[in-house]
């Protein structure tokens, strides 16, 4: 398909530690987190403008869903803001708790995994056609998933076992996994869920939801990871042969692979073979490179995409990390980690390494380690502060989730009750005349504006500064205000 | 933004004023000078990280805690 819809769901985890007392337990703390969402949107589970959701989750996750993209940049960019609009809820939840006599300190870590081996994901969905062959999905893609953590996952100290002493892995997720393909999620925790909600036209397209993926704080390597599988999944939606790689066993494989950094882990193949992580990657590797010289490029970050998949293979295969630890998560952080070892004398279980593991993934922008070492250049960025910043407040330009942003702020204006999904526009008072808009690739409707003109005044847009000067979060901040004292509404139809 | 490669003393206080920002303190002459400089950039870095983190990391990371999710 020319164009695809992406979209990633990030499960944070969330602690508060008490000064001087305990601290609060993690649904308290989410209560208070969620305070002005439960203010703004009388639920905590809202579609906020700028089309993405925002919703208390299994366990009293925080979870910020993206608005739906089609474009890689803007789908890092919506992701980020979700870092950022937690963050904001995170500062807000601390002064409430102080101002209650809780004074202490919110965390918010945007990983897979706590201290005792929970887990919560990152889950990625990929719009794709339903002609696609289900069988190349076990083939191709469920074999590039498995070994997609050498790439892409974000690393992880794994505490000593009677077995194993504490050593670094590729994936946080990966010890998580229980099945390969399945409709099931906190059951089963399958690789690939093929529960089939498309949130659109379901006779065109299906909705791959896949979560097997580790939270990324590097947006280069959220780059690759979103932008190799999309480049899969058009040589998979192409017809190109790329090889049988089925595994005979995912689940274990995905768990050897991420426990030998060295990349020479062997997995067995349906077909008998014994193939590395390294082997798999850089076969498909080449089938893209391949597929891109002969079909171009179809948008202008392939070739960024290309060579940082390129290098971060070469890196594992020849142990050089250099080559890869300014962008990708797992290698950055354990640069980090080793430095801090070796010049401290601490050995990978000491439990300042595990602080600093989980210090990585705070998305506080002065404390989170990851942000740190941005700022001393041992990171890399790909987008700039003002992109972030919009991407709080404006839906990504190009979807249908302009519509949705157009449609519940200017229901917000005009004070009707009203509500929205990824799918349906609905305004309370008229249920008859609710709008399902099921083509994600729509960027106005007219029967939304429609259904907006009934309710008479006129809105005024307020401008950035003008949604910065509100007292709410900025990412709930109104976008209208009304310019007209209301006009007798039309009556809704009987 | 953000970027900029922050040159702090290591463990010892010490101000040098009028030291351009990005070229510090002299380095030892010789093929020390680059890992003398690293070994620097890193004690600076575990300075920065001292003063972000919490002091007890041991009930840091115990007390990170959560329920499973999906």
């Amino acid at each position: 398909m020319e164009r695809r819809v992406f979209g990633v769901e990030t499960e944070f985890g969330l602690a508060h530690h008490g000064q001087g007392r305990r601290g609060l337990a993690p649904d308290e703390a989410a209560r208070y987190l969620f305070r002005p969402v439960i203010d703004w949107g009388r639920s905590s589970n809202v579609f906020i403008p700028n089309g993405s959701r925002l919703y208390l989750d299994v366990g009293s996750h925080p979870e910020y869903a993206t608005a739906e993209c089609d474009d890689l940049l803007d789908l890092i960019a919506s992701d980020r803001a979700g870092e950022l609009i937690m963050h904001d809820l995170g500062q807000r939840a601390e002064a409430a708790m102080g101002a209650d006599g809780l004074p202490g300190s919110v965390y918010l870590l945007k990983n897979n995994i706590d201290s005792q081996g929970n887990s919560y994901g990152s889950h990625e969905n990929y719009l794709i056609p339903r002609t696609t062959h289900f069988r190349r999905l076990s083939t191709v893609l469920l074999p590039f998933l498995v070994t997609r953590q050498i790439i892409a996952g974000a690393g992880r100290i794994v505490p000593a076992t009677e077995d194993a002493p504490a050593h670094y892995a590729f994936s946080q997720r990966a010890d998580h996994m229980w099945e390969g393909i399945s409709s099931a999620t906190t059951r089963s925790r399958p690789i690939i869920n093929t529960r089939d909600e498309p949130h659109a036209d379901a006779s065109v397209h299906r909705r791959l939801h896949v979560i097997v993926g580790d939270s990324n704080m590097s947006e280069t390597t959220q780059l690759v990871r979103f932008g190799a599988t999309d480049l899969v999944l058009r040589m998979i939606e192409a017809g190109q042969p790329l090889g049988d790689h089925e595994l005979e066993n995912p689940i274990s494989a995905i768990r050897h692979i991420s426990h030998d950094l060295s990349g020479r882990a062997t997995v067995r193949t349906r077909e008998g073979k014994r193939v590395t992580a390294v082997d798999v990657q850089a076969a498909l590797l080449e089938k893209a490179r391949r597929f891109v010289a002969r079909h171009g490029a179809h948008h202008d970050r392939v070739e960024q995409v290309l060579d940082l998949w390129g290098r971060a293979v070469e890196a594992v295969a020849t142990g050089d990390h250099s080559l890869i630890d300014r962008e990708i998560d797992w290698a950055i952080k354990k640069r980090l980690i080793d430095e801090v070892a070796a010049r401290s004398g601490l050995d990978l279980g000491a439990p300042r390494l595990d602080q600093i593991d989980f210090a990585y993934h705070d998305i506080h922008p002065e404390r989170g380690l990851f942000h740190l070492l941005v700022r001393r250049g041992r990171a890399e960025r790909l987008l700039d502060d003002a992109r972030l910043r919009r991407a709080i407040t404006d839906p990504p330009a190009t979807t249908r989730a302009v519509v949705r942003g157009r449609f519940l702020s200017a229901a917000r204006a005009h004070g009707v009750g009203h509500t929205v999904d990824w799918v349906h526009h609905k305004l309370v008072d008229r249920p008859l005349e609710a709008v399902m808009v099921k083509d994600p690739f729509v960027t106005e409707d007219p029967r939304i504006e429609t259904l907006l003109a009934r309710l008479g005044g006129e809105l005024l847009e307020l401008n950035p500064a003008e949604r910065e000067a509100q007292s709410v979060p900025l990412a709930l901040s109104e976008r209208y205000v009304r310019t007209q004292p209301a006009a007798p509404p039309e009556p809704p139809l009987v | 933004m953000a970027t900029q490669p922050q040159r702090r003393p290591g463990q010892t206080e010490q101000d040098t004023p009028g030291a351009p920002g990005d070229g510090g303190a002299p380095a030892p002459a010789g093929g020390n000078a680059q890992s003398q400089a690293r070994v620097e950039e890193l004690d600076s870095l575990l300075d920065e990280i001292d003063s972000v983190l919490e002091s007890n990391a041991e009930e840091f990371v115990k007390g990170f805690v959560q329920k499973g999710g999906q």
